[in-house]
């Protein structure tokens, strides 16, 4: 750690850990309803489950960017983070308000919109968080000594994500736009501005990592990002194909959206080319793990995985059933997990002093993890395809076919206990590092 | 070889460019939505505001958009008629015909009604196809179902 105020990175990494605690639990809820045990129902129908597990994911993350920025702002400007205390009032609301909406879900107080279930007044709160936020690192960045492109890159993905949290304001009475306004939401977020954001955190961890020349690797940061747009932005497309809006999306969304896996592509052989370049001396081999792990999986679960039902003649077969949830878990967990769990393993020795750098337990961690969330994908694409060939081919009941399915939900929650296994050691990773310290601190 | 300042410029123009074309097209199939799709009932938009209020997409799905636990309501209507329809939502005890639980919402008659106007409303909807899906034709076959 090279600034005393990058400390402060170390509160959201934790509350995020908190959150995906809290996200895991409420998937259990989820999955042992799909096996016919769902005693809680009364308390915690699956309504309320999904609205958690979906809105604590979206919670942890960007908590996790959040830490991330903190950490990585001043470091690349060269200055201490401006208004500290402020800082520390924006990690307190932020949770406040979290709390708030996660409490809310469990006593009717929602919106029913998928991922965007924060009720009104509670939005505003967010709204006013994330000003704050984005005030901070601002003046960080104009009094900073040097203004760099990942720097500009990560705070420009978060400025597009905070604009793009408002069209999902707007209320309406027809379900067509409603969903298609979501959508600006929804997609353009992971599809659009994220990858900004996950592009800025691992150009950092490129550059620290690998010991690259900054000048190549932001040059094709600049690349990929630039793919990114060309593709994602038109590619929303593959979204209005079957809402209620005119045809000219199924030609638009299938050209586009095809192009899309092209950005994640990019940023699979980038993060790969720049460590065969590199000396392969960093210490840090959790945070090089996992790093790398973000740059290969995001290309499986978000690139391939969608590519798999984008094109609008698989997607009138596939569109709304499991086979969207197989690649809605590999491609979060691929691209946007990773990289929040990359750039803490990078952070924490820093922060903390401690150097567990290469230890059993950290491995045994990605390993488990990993091996989880791949066996509850390939549950979720096998149920996923026999849902669609026996209901949508076959013309069976949903329940029926539902009910035939149960085998995969038991292969899903058994990959989700090893996954969870894989969390509980990262989650004692993570206090065994201890607490932040100034003692940690390097020269700069 | 591309230069740094020739990456960022791609990323600039690229981004302006392909954001100009989507807006457009937002507008102009928008503007089409009324032309092309039945017009919203009072009491269809009352039926859509409690569908919204009590999170029915985080069990069901519509427009193909929801959660998978329970089933796509587009064409339910249509499927299962109306008296079938009220009886699942005015039932104060979980609907529960295969194993898996509704909420029991014991609704009363009159929202009851609008959920149903709701449904009659999304019933009506052109999907591009989609509609044809959800009521178990063969996509293949649309043309013969026209
Ligand atoms: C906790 C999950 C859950 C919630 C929330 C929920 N439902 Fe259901 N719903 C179900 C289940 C489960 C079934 C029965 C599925 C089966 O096995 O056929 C069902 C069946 C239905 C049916 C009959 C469908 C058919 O094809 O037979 C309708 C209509 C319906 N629900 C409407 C609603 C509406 C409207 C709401 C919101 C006010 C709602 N549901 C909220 C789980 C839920
Ligand atoms: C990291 C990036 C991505 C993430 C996190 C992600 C996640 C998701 C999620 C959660 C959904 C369900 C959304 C909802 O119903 O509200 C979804 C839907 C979808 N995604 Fe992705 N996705 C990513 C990238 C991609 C890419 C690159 C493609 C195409 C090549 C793609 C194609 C699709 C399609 C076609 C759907 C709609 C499925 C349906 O009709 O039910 N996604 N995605
Ligand atoms: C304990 C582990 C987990 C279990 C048991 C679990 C289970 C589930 C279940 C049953 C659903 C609902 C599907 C539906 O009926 O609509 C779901 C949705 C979802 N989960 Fe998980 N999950 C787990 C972990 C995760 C993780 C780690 C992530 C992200 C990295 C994640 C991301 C998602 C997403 C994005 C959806 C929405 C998918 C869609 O609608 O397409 N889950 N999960
Ligand atoms: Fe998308």
């Amino acid at each position: 750690m090279k600034y005393k105020s990058q400390k402060i990175a170390y509160w959201f990494f934790a509350f995020s850990m908190l959150v995906f605690a809290i996200q895991l639990t409420y998937g259990f809820i989820m999955g042992f309803a799909r096996v016919g045990m769902d005693g809680l129902h009364e308390w915690i129908p699956f309504n309320t489950a999904h609205t958690v597990h979906l809105n604590s994911l979206v919670v942890w993350l960007l908590s996790g960017f959040m830490g991330a920025a903190y950490y990585i702002i001043p470091e690349e400007t060269e200055n201490e983070l401006c208004c500290v205390k402020l800082a520390y009032v924006q990690l307190i609301t932020l949770a406040v308000v979290a709390v708030a909406a996660l409490v809310g879900y469990h006593i009717n107080y929602w919106e029913g919109r998928k991922f965007l279930e924060i009720p009104r007044p509670l939005d505003w709160l967010v709204a006013i968080n994330v000003i704050l936020f984005l005030f901070i690192l601002l003046m960080t960045i104009i009094k900073g000594k040097r203004k760099t492109t990942t720097s500009l890159v990560l705070f420009g993905g978060l400025v597009g994500a905070a604009l793009l949290y408002l069209p999902g304001m707007i209320s309406f009475n027809s379900q067509i736009l409603d969903s298609f306004f979501r959508w600006w939401v929804v997609h353009l977020w992971v599809e659009g501005v994220w990858e900004l954001i996950m592009g800025g955190i691992l150009s950092f961890l490129l550059i620290k990592l690998t010991g690259v020349d900054r000048e190549v690797i932001e040059k094709w940061l600049y690349v990929i990002i630039a793919l990114t747009f060309l593709s994602g932005i038109l590619g929303t497309g593959h979204h209005y194909y079957y809402i209620g809006v005119n045809k000219i999306w199924l030609i638009i969304g299938g050209i586009f959206s095809s192009l899309e896996p092209l950005a994640f592509l990019g940023m699979t052989l980038w993060a790969l080319a720049m460590y065969s370049k590199g000396e392969k001396k960093h210490p840090n081999k959790l945070a090089i793990y996992w790093t790398l792990n973000a740059a290969i999986v995001s290309f499986l679960g978000a690139g391939l995985l969608g590519l798999a039902h984008t094109l609008p003649q698989t997607n009138i077969y596939t569109h709304g059933t499991l086979v969207t949830a197989m690649h809605g878990h590999l491609a979060f967990w691929g691209a946007y997990a990773s990289i929040v769990l990359a750039i803490m393993y990078y952070a924490m020795p820093n922060i903390t002093g401690r150097k567990f750098y290469n230890h059993t337990r950290g491995k045994l961690a990605f390993w488990l993890a990993n091996i989880g969330i791949f066996t509850m994908v390939a549950a979720f694409a096998a149920a996923g395809v026999a849902q669609v060939y026996l209901e949508r081919k076959l013309s069976f009941d949903f329940g029926q076919v539902q009910n035939e399915l149960q085998v995969h939900f038991w292969v899903l929650i058994t990959g989700a206990t090893i996954l969870s296994t894989g969390i509980i050691l990262l989650l004692i990773d993570f206090i065994k590092y201890g607490m932040p310290t100034d003692e940690a601190l390097v020269e700069a | 070889m591309l230069s740094k300042q020739q990456a960022k410029m791609l990323f600039l123009i690229g981004t302006f460019v392909t954001f100009a074309v989507f807006i457009g097209l937002t507008i102009y199939s928008l503007s089409l939505v009324d032309e092309e799709q039945p017009a919203l009932s009072e009491a269809a938009a009352r039926g859509k505001h409690i569908w919204e209020k009590n999170n029915c997409m985080g069990c069901h799905t519509i427009l193909g958009e929801g959660a998978y636990y329970a089933p796509e309501l587009t064409n339910v209507i249509e499927r299962r008629g109306e008296a079938f329809v009220k009886a699942v939502l005015m039932s104060d005890q979980p609907w529960a015909p295969n194993g898996r639980k509704m909420v029991a919402y014991g609704m009363s008659e009159q929202d009851a009604n609008d959920v149903v106007e709701f449904f009659k409303w999304t019933n009506q909807l052109n999907l591009n196809g989609f509609e044809y899906v959800d009521r178990k034709v063969s996509p293949l076959a649309i043309k013969k179902v026209k």
